[in-house]
């Protein structure tokens, strides 16, 4: 098929590499080398979109980052799917697969385009807000219907097949853009020796001067560029980043860039080849020169296709060999907008006539008029588009003079046939890294544009980004800020080595205009657009002014200006001045709206890389973690800790496997894998006197071989962790914390040492990995244990209750705890974690003869519950103290030093009266459990909201006692032995229950004893 | 994400390796018996939170484990030092004196 406006010679394009590529189910060819919008320019393809709110045809406006249009939804398979892709900075590779994002059922034939056109006048700013919020109940229903029909691209419902990754680099210099500035600062930094890393975003280097027809020392630009990327590929030291945007600029100098690998191949990587890359920087200077962007002017059906920026125009032409139409008509603002035409005209195509909005004096002209005028080209000066006609494509404009300031229409309207708008309203700076960092960006009359503030960063800025827009003085400013950012970072550069250079050109000074005026006011003129993705136009600014918005920021976010995926890149700037002429306000006086990361939109794919899947989040084992496995475990995620949850047998539902399970431990033996529970280290002549501070119990008389039970309280008096603590010497003690605390625990047993007590002399250590825990416990353990323990006496006198010993277990040295967290009794053996699944083997093979039953976290929670033994976390939520949890018996207030939690304890209110109170309940349905999370009230029958009591933090049905138990909080609960509460639920039932202690089995605690 | 020097490891690591533990210099009351609910209250829960010169406790958390202090001004986020427990600031609010900052360049 014919690339009917492709030019027969001339562009950076590979003519013999042609290539198809399709587009809404249609194939085109282009060429190597193409863009995406290149290749749908060069086959006369018009309409890539249609609008966000009034359904709108776009066309092609722009040639890179700031395109709002040509949004396209990449992707040949549903797994490659890649939403919302600007087709300006998509290289065409062969067989790529697109549609346009916008437009219901296509682009050609939208259904919304009737509301956009008839119904233009319904759908003011804050339109969504103001008709779509009642009621509420029906926004899931419209959103769904808006969605569709705007069309914001769709992610893919496979899981990507690509892999992406990151690299973490130092760098003394990074430099953000590779146009004349960044090269030269590339040049002069890497000549230094500095490690210097210089990014691009297109994929080539080269910025502007991709399609410049200048010359930079006496050379083709572009064979300059060459040159110094030659030179720079020489530099071990230097790193170029072509098709890499730098997207963030965060604190410290950090820089995130996204590299774009194999994005412009094929529809996906290579097998083990990194589809993108994310390079998190850190560096010692950085130079942005990262350039500007052309602004569109703002005139009536300023949107229909054939608009375009002057210099997209430009690039399309001499970078891609690219003429976006046959007739064109220019406006411009400025010298640098004429290129345009001369491009157009030098490609053959008819310039109508450039009209350019300053008004000259008399016989006044300027360098460029005089060229135009040699070439035949007409140039309109004082001149205008007010209005564009056509829908699908520009057909003709009105054009009108206009007054000096551009204010006011002075003159006639007429008409001009063409089929393609340029406009340059002048250039805005690309300060958005600069705004990252948190710098207020300032406006400058000169440069008719925002230029970076005062930076709180070690950086520099070079060419357009600070309004120097002559490429001389881009190259020079270059030059200088390589080589004080290289020497700021520490390296000598050559003071008597020059940069480049190109002829400076004399320019006539640009004219401030934004918005070109109608012969109707704003409000009734053909719709004006400010920001393409949002369809914010001019009326709409002025409307939000009207109706008081006068901050920029509440303008942004009632218009929806600068929202899209474009960030406002095009029409902020213009947006700000109508806000700003609306008010009778200076641009300076409105201020300008903050760019926040990133620059462009970034893949998920490479803000996760390799961290997805399996390296997510970590996973912790234990070390018997196969045997679980091998025994059909079902797991439960305790922090990062995969831990045994169940083990039900085939055929088991859960509730028959935990009845087995707890029945087992009950009556013969059971077997739990511990090793997940914290475990500290502690060591120090000081240890005694540290753990009596941060424990609510007394520590000084605990005797070597013995255990005890702790609670942990903040300075406010709250329990927030609990454990065991052995003393295995008098300066040596092991501390065992909740499976999720360990982490926690260690961090607040430090901050103490080294903030408050730093005389106390302590060590802590964490042991959690280190050793492996079998707990066996049920009436049977101690034969269990005879037969795998090799040298010790395990008799109830020998070793008793909450003592512990070191032993040998088959032959390797062991700890055992006699403690019990299920109330019968129980050792835990702990053995180095090396030996954990050879112990845990031998204690199954040994336990058989006693059906010992592996149980889990399920098993755990109901044995303990039937105890009463609270679990942190879940029994506590940070509100309650040990006397509200019973465990008054815990607290020592007659320690001398004022332990962690004693002062807070005893403030006002957690002494008063009526404080929410750890209970047992019993439900009048044995069978019924309570829900966790239930709320007790004394009367079900009261009218809402009813008074509530407390809730349900524990519920099981207990198999051992045959009847439903649970923990929970009542207010005033100690009380209340033996008194009745309801739990309503949400099915209007409540459930009966009967307060109790907490404590329902063996309340004596004889079992654990024997 | 900042780079933080650890004056303990005496080099710059990554955020990621630190936390932050609150502001620093709030020692715990001598005899907390003493202390009325009022000042207890205050040491427990209030901060100054303040628009600049800030004192923080950071802590090497997957580094060396040691709490530091860091002076920090929390409107451009620049450490401006780092010191060890037991030491004192030498920049505070009060001298209000910042070390020389970067200057700013424009058009180079």
């Amino acid at each position: 098929m014919a690339q009917q406006n492709r030019l027969i010679e001339g562009g950076r394009i590979a003519r013999d590499s042609q290539i198809n590529f399709s587009y809404n189910g249609k194939t085109y060819p282009g060429f190597v080398g193409d863009t995406l919008a290149s290749a749908m320019l060069a086959n006369g393809i018009d309409v890539v979109g249609r609008s966000f709110k009034y359904s709108r045809p776009r066309g092609i406006v722009a040639a890179g980052a700031e395109e709002p249009n040509a949004i396209m939804q990449l992707g040949a398979t549903e797994a490659t799917q890649v939403p919302n892709v600007r087709a300006t900075q998509q290289e065409l590779f062969a067989g790529l697969v697109c549609q346009a994002t916008n437009g219901w059922p296509n682009v050609e034939f939208d259904m919304m385009a009737s509301l956009g056109t008839v119904g233009a006048s319904v759908m003011p700013p804050g339109f969504y807000y103001k008709t779509f919020m009642y009621p509420k109940s029906m926004w899931n229903t419209y959103e769904k219907f808006i969605r569709k029909a705007a069309g914001l691209g769709r992610s893919p419902l496979e899981a990507d097949p690509d892999r992406y990754d990151h690299y973490n680099q130092h760098a003394d210099v990074v430099i953000v853009g590779a146009g004349p500035a960044g090269l030269s600062a590339a040049l002069e930094a890497g000549r230094s020796g500095a490690r210097v890393i210089i990014a691009d975003e297109q994929a080539e280097f080269g910025g502007a001067l991709l399609h410049s027809k200048q010359s930079v020392n006496g050379m083709p630009a572009m064979d300059w560029v060459a040159s110094v990327v030659a030179e720079l590929a020489e530099l071990d030291n230097v790193m170029m980043l072509p098709k890499s945007t730098v997207n963030g600029y965060h604190d410290h100098n950090f820089l995130t860039i996204h590299q774009r690998c194999t994005d412009h191949i094929a529809d996906r990587a290579e097998k083990n080849q990194s589809r993108q890359r994310m390079h998190r920087v850190r560096t010692k200077w950085v130079v942005l020169a990262s350039g500007a962007h052309e602004r569109p002017l703002v005139f009536g059906n300023n949107d229909v296709p054939g608009c375009m920026l002057a210099d997209a125009v430009s690039t399309y032409i001499n970078r891609y060999a690219v003429v976006p139409g046959k007739k064109l008509v220019l406006m411009t603002t400025n010298d640098g907008g004429y290129q345009a035409a001369f491009d157009w005209h030098e490609a053959g195509r008819e310039v109508v006539a450039i009209l350019d909005t300053r008004s000259y004096q008399g016989t006044d002209t300027s360098a460029v008029i005089d060229r135009a005028r040699e070439l035949g080209i007409k140039v309109l000066t004082g001149s205008a588009v007010v209005e564009v006609q056509g829908a699908k494509r520009v057909s003709a404009v009105s054009i009108a003079s206009l007054n000096s300031q551009g204010d006011q229409l002075a003159g006639p309207v007429s008409q001009l046939s063409c089929d393609t708008v340029a406009s340059s309203g002048g250039w805005s700076p690309a300060i958005h890294l600069s705004c990252h960092t948190g710098s207020r960006p300032v406006w400058s009359d000169q440069v008719i544009g925002f230029i970076p503030g005062e930076t709180v960063q070690k950086q520099l800025i070079a060419g357009a980004i600070g309004g120097t827009f002559d490429l001389q003085s881009c190259l020079a400013q270059g030059t200088r800020a390589g080589a004080e950012a290289a020497n700021n970072a520490g390296f000598t550069v050559d003071a008597t080595a020059s940069g480049a250079t190109a002829e400076s050109v004399a320019e006539t000074a640009p004219m401030a205009l934004f918005h070109i005026p109608h012969p109707k006011e704003t409000s009734r003129a053909p719709k004006q657009f400010v920001d393409f993705q949002n369809d914010v136009t001019a009326a709409g600014i002025e409307l939000a002014t009207r109706e008081g918005f006068e901050s920029i920021e509440h303008v942004k976010r009632y218009t929806a200006l600068g929202f899209g995926t474009d960030q406002g890149k095009l029409g902020n700037i213009n947006g700000m001045a109508i806000a700003a002429k609306s008010m009778q306000k200076t641009i300076p006086q409105t201020g300008t709206t903050i760019f926040r990361p990133n620059y462009t939109p970034v893949t998920f794919g490479a803000i996760a890389g390799r961290n997805c899947g399996e390296l997510f989040d970590p996973k912790r084992f234990s070390a018997m973690h196969q045997w679980h496995l091998d025994h059909g475990a079902l797991f439960e995620d305790v922090g990062n800790w995969k831990r045994p949850w169940y083990f039900p047998q085939p055929g088991e539902s859960m509730q028959q496997s935990l009845e087995r399970e707890c029945l087992a431990v009950r009556d013969s033996a059971g077997v739990l894998d511990a090793s997940t529970l914290g475990k500290i280290d502690i060591q120090g002549p000081d240890a005694r006197e540290f753990l009596g501070r941060v424990y609510t119990n007394a520590w000084a008389k605990l005797a070597v071989g013995k255990c005890r039970y702790g609670l942990m309280c903040g300075e406010d008096g709250m329990v927030f962790d609990d454990g065991v603590t052995a003393c295995l010497a008098d300066n040596h003690f092991v501390m065992t914390t909740t499976t999720g605390g360990a982490a926690r625990v260690l961090e607040w047993l430090e901050i103490y040492q080294q903030t408050e007590w730093p005389e106390l002399e302590v060590y802590f250590n964490s042991v959690t990995d280190h050793w492996s825990t079998i707990t066996v416990t049920g009436p049977n353990a101690r034969k269990i244990l005879d037969q795998v323990v090799d040298d010790i006496d395990l008799s109830n006198d020998a070793f008793k209750y909450m003592d512990w010993k070191a032993a040998t277990v088959m032959g390797v040295p062991a700890r055992i705890f006699r403690i019990s967290f299920t109330g019968e009794l129980s050792y835990e053996i702990n053995v180095q974690a090396n030996y954990g699944m050879r112990i845990w083997e031998a204690v199954m093979d040994k336990g058989a003869a006693y059906n010992l039953t592996p149980y889990g976290t399920e098993t755990m929670h109901i044995l303990r519950a039937e105890k009463g033994f609270i679990i942190a976390g879940q029994d506590t939520d940070g509100s309650v103290h040990p006397y509200d949890l019973g465990m008054g018996w815990a607290v020592s207030q007659k320690k001398p030093f004022s332990f962690i939690g004693k002062r807070g304890m005893a403030r006002e209110d957690c002494v008063k009266e009526g404080r929410k109170q750890l209970v047992g309940l019993i439900t009048a349905d044995p069978k019924k459990v309570i829900p966790e999370g239930s709320q007790a009230v004394d009367d079900p029958k009261q009218s809402i909201p009813m008074t509530m009591l407390g809730h349900v933090t524990s519920s099981y049905y207990s198999a051992c006692l045959g009847h439903s138990i649970a923990m929970a909080y009542i207010r005033n609960g100690h009380n209340r032995m033996g008194e009745t509460v309801f739990y309503p639920q949400a099915d209007g039932s409540a459930i009966e229950a009967t307060i109790c202690s907490p404590i329902f089995l063996d309340p004596k605690g004889e079992r654990q004893n024997v | 994400m900042f780079y933080i020097y650890c004056p303990h490891c005496e080099e710059h690591r990554e955020e990621e390796e630190f936390h932050a533990a609150g502001e620093a210099h709030i020692p715990r009351p001598l005899d907390p018996e003493n202390c009325s609910d009022k000042e207890w209250g205050e040491y427990m829960f209030f901060r100054t939170n303040p628009r600049g010169i800030h004192h923080e406790l950071w802590v090497h958390s997957v580094g060396c484990r040691k709490f530091f202090n860091m002076t920090r001004d929390t409107q451009n986020y620049e450490i401006l030092e780092v010191y060890k427990i037991g030491e004192k600031p030498s920049i505070t609010s009060a001298a209000a004196k910042l070390p020389a900052q970067s200057k700013v360049q424009e058009g180079v």
